[in-house]
């Protein structure tokens, strides 16, 4: 019996986090690492029910308007497929990280990524959003773990997106419960299921996977993390999304589009950009935009290449991640314009860095080369000759951004007198074995090919696939070289659709400031001023006034003079302010009052 | 790094021998994948996947691609840039005074 059966791997996680902060020093570091390699063994551990078959377990009944068990542990290729990437890449974030002091971030880090393993695994569409905003929630802790001014402005604004997105994809869970009874996540029919509630999942999955307009969020918010939280962000919530998307969206035609928009955006933003994380987080958007247009395409083929696409992706571009870190970790900057000559004293973080910048743009002998070509040859088994020509265009371009720019800016360039010392020996290791991996998959794709959710009849390595990609990709080089005077880096940032809530906000509160603002001003002159005034002056000379008025024709009649009345109403508006009336008077007036309410009293009763 | 011999640093890439030596390489480099084609062809290995008039099937498509597809894309961004670039300071936010605390110690 294997000890591992049945545990829920997202479980080891989660729980596990809780004991970081009782670990000191290198056993807390140690402690990082061992849970996401138990969690690994636990996903090895699990059923492998065979294509197209699902197991399910833990399984719990608590939902009162539905006949259904929530189901917390559903496994088959897909989940499998990104549960084993996710612990992977996990165990090597964590040795990456082995000389981080800080509990915090570990923890955090530590739930997000459980979260993550417990959304791949969730069965139904309400356990599905609970890791979905447990993620949310704990990334944007990820994000301010760097304490800079700058985390906690792009950490707030990047969990008003992801709240955002959550409150799309609960809208449209309510709806479609209400309307099917059942809270089942197993594939949207894009022929028969397409309504309002469908529809809002997939944008809530949408915005987490950064398609345009909602993609600010990941370019804003990954480069002010820290230099370990920045790759830990890189790989789940994006690819998360790719899951849900894979798994609920296949065949969406929308989506082939999507992904294509994303792949040529991704490309555009990451050559305007100076900063080298956020060149890494706009190709982020670029690779996405592949997997989203497999989802798209739909079938075997795509829906395999997409996971195999994830699984190397998420490699390659923690390699990246981790390259950009350990400069930033020694150099403390991060901007292309502070950057250059550091091959001469980082070697090799600059040749891990060339082999995850040589597998993202799907080199021969590098993972991308026997994983994204899946996706392309999808599009041409389905005859969709425009989105494959997108995304040949986008593999071409993905070379020159990611491809070259990154290693050339940051370690070749101009030299600017920069000497740090090779990055510190966790991270060289973490960067080795992801290096490893990055071109083990690339010779022999067939561990890989093995555990995706359908069987693929593919072989990257025919003769014309080889010399049409070395082709396609060593033009691009000369393209990059050639233009290079135009490719300059300047320090500025570029405006993306961040700007619309960045100065919307601004814009949204100075026009509260001076609308809302204004009207109280207005509103506390007339009160306070005016109606407080008006109410004392009435009760200080109002009431004597009346009585001089009421008095004024009696006088008259009395045969009083001009000037007798004026004197008489001097004297009365005195009295009365001050309210000192003769005796008499006033039992006189109290007279005449009982008078009046005796009369009343008899007249009404009548 | 202070202490370390200047004249021992690894300098091959800032030589102006080396870099016309790279340029010849991505030259040669090009001109040989572009001119394997020619045994695909000799070969009858070359044929689109979109029907017969294909243009994937077109000679030395793919290089023409990666050639325009490129050059278009830098255009783009280089256009795009005169529209969206902005100096770094433009949502004013506040500059950090310290590095922050993940970076290297020997630089705090």
């Amino acid at each position: 019996m294997n000890p591992f059966a049945e545990i829920h791997p997202a479980l080891i996680l989660l729980v596990g986090a809780l004991f970081v902060p009782l670990f000191r020093g290198v056993w807390r570091s140690a402690w990082t690492i061992l849970l996401p390699v138990l969690a690994l063994a636990a996903v090895s551990a699990l059923p492998s029910p065979g294509e197209g078959a699902q197991w399910t377990g833990w399984t719990l009944r608590v939902l009162p308007w539905v006949n259904e068990p929530l189901t917390f542990l559903r496994v088959d290729g897909l989940s499998k497929a990104f549960a084993y990437i996710f612990t992977i890449n996990a165990i090597a974030a964590f040795v990456f990280a082995f000389y981080v002091k800080e509990s915090g971030q570990h923890v955090a880090a530590l739930v997000y990524i459980g979260a993550a393993l417990g959304a791949v695994f969730a069965g139904d569409l309400v356990s599905l959003y609970v890791f979905w905003e447990v993620m949310a929630v704990a990334s944007t802790f990820v994000i301010l773990a760097r304490r800079t001014e700058k985390a906690k402005g792009s950490a707030y604004r990047y969990v008003l997106i992801h709240l955002l997105g959550g409150l799309f994809f609960l809208a449209g869970l309510a709806i479609t419960v209400a309307q099917t009874g059942s809270i089942a996540f197993d594939g949207f029919d894009f022929g028969t299921e397409q309504n309002a509630g469908t529809w809002l999942i997939l944008l809530g999955f949408l915005v987490n996977a950064a398609a345009p307009p909602f993609s600010a969020w990941l370019s804003d918010a990954y480069p002010e993390a820290s230099v370990t939280g920045g790759l830990i962000l890189s790989a789940y919530t994006t690819k998360t999304a790719v899951y849900a998307l894979l798994r609920g969206y296949e065949g969406w035609e929308p989506l082939i589009w999507v992904g294509c928009i994303m792949s040529i955006y991704g490309i555009i933003y990451a050559l305007l950009e100076n900063d080298m994380r956020r060149i890494l987080a706009y190709s982020i958007i670029n690779q996405v935009g592949f997997m989203v247009c497999a989802a798209g395409i739909g079938g075997p083929i795509a829906i395999s290449g997409a996971t195999a696409h994830a699984f190397c992706h998420i490699i390659y571009k923690s390699l990246l991640w981790m390259s950009a870190g350990a400069v930033l970790y020694r150099v403390g900057k991060s901007k292309c314009t502070d950057l250059g000559g550091l091959y001469k004293t980082m070697p090799w973080t600059l040749t891990f860095g060339t082999i995850g910048a040589l597998a993202i743009s799907a080199v021969p002998l590098t993972s991308g080369f026997t994983s994204k070509t899946i996706i392309l040859h999808a599009a041409e088994q389905e005859h969709l000759f425009w989105p494959w020509l997108i995304l040949e265009a986008a593999s071409a371009g993905v070379f020159l951004h990611a491809g070259i720019k990154f290693p050339y800016f940051v370690f070749f360039n101009q030299d600017r007198g920069l000497r740090p010392k090779e990055a510190p020996p966790s991270m060289l290791l973490a960067m080795g074995a992801l290096s490893f991996l990055c071109l083990y998959l690339g010779i022999h794709p067939q561990p890989l090919y093995d555990i995706l959710p359908y069987h693929v009849d593919y072989n990257a390595w025919t003769v014309p696939h080889v010399i049409a990609q070395t082709q396609l990709l060593m033009l691009s080089a000369l393209v990059f070289f050639l233009f290079l005077p135009m490719l300059k880096r300047t320090a500025t940032i570029s405006l993306d659709t961040d700007w619309f809530y960045r100065k919307g906000g601004d814009a949204f509160y100075w026009l509260a400031d001076k609308s809302l603002n204004a009207i109280n001003a207005a509103a506390s002159r007339f009160f306070l001023g005016k109606v407080v005034d008006g109410v004392t002056n009435f009760f200080e000379s109002g009431l004597p006034r009346l009585a001089c008025l009421f008095m004024t024709p009696i006088w008259k009649l009395m045969g009083h003079d001009t000037a007798e009345i004026e004197e008489e109403r001097h004297a009365l508006f005195r009295r009365a302010k001050i309210g000192a009336f003769p005796v008499s008077i006033t039992a006189f007036c109290a007279v005449i009052l009982l008078g009046l309410l005796t009369a009343y009293y008899y007249a009404a009763g009548k | 790094m202070q202490g370390r011999d200047l004249k021992k640093e690894n300098d091959w890439f800032d030589r102006p021998a080396s870099r016309r030596l790279l340029w010849r390489l991505l030259y040669g480099a090009c001109t040989v994948s572009v001119l394997l084609e020619l045994v695909l062809i000799a070969t009858h290995q070359r044929h689109g996947h979109f029907g017969k008039t294909s243009p994937d099937g077109w000679w030395f498509f793919y290089a023409l691609l990666g050639f325009i597809a490129c050059a278009l894309m830098i255009l783009a961004a280089k256009g795009l840039g005169a529209w969206l670039k902005r100096p770094e300071d433009y949502y004013a936010e506040t500059e950090e005074t310290t590095l922050p605390e993940d970076i290297d110690e020997s630089l705090r």
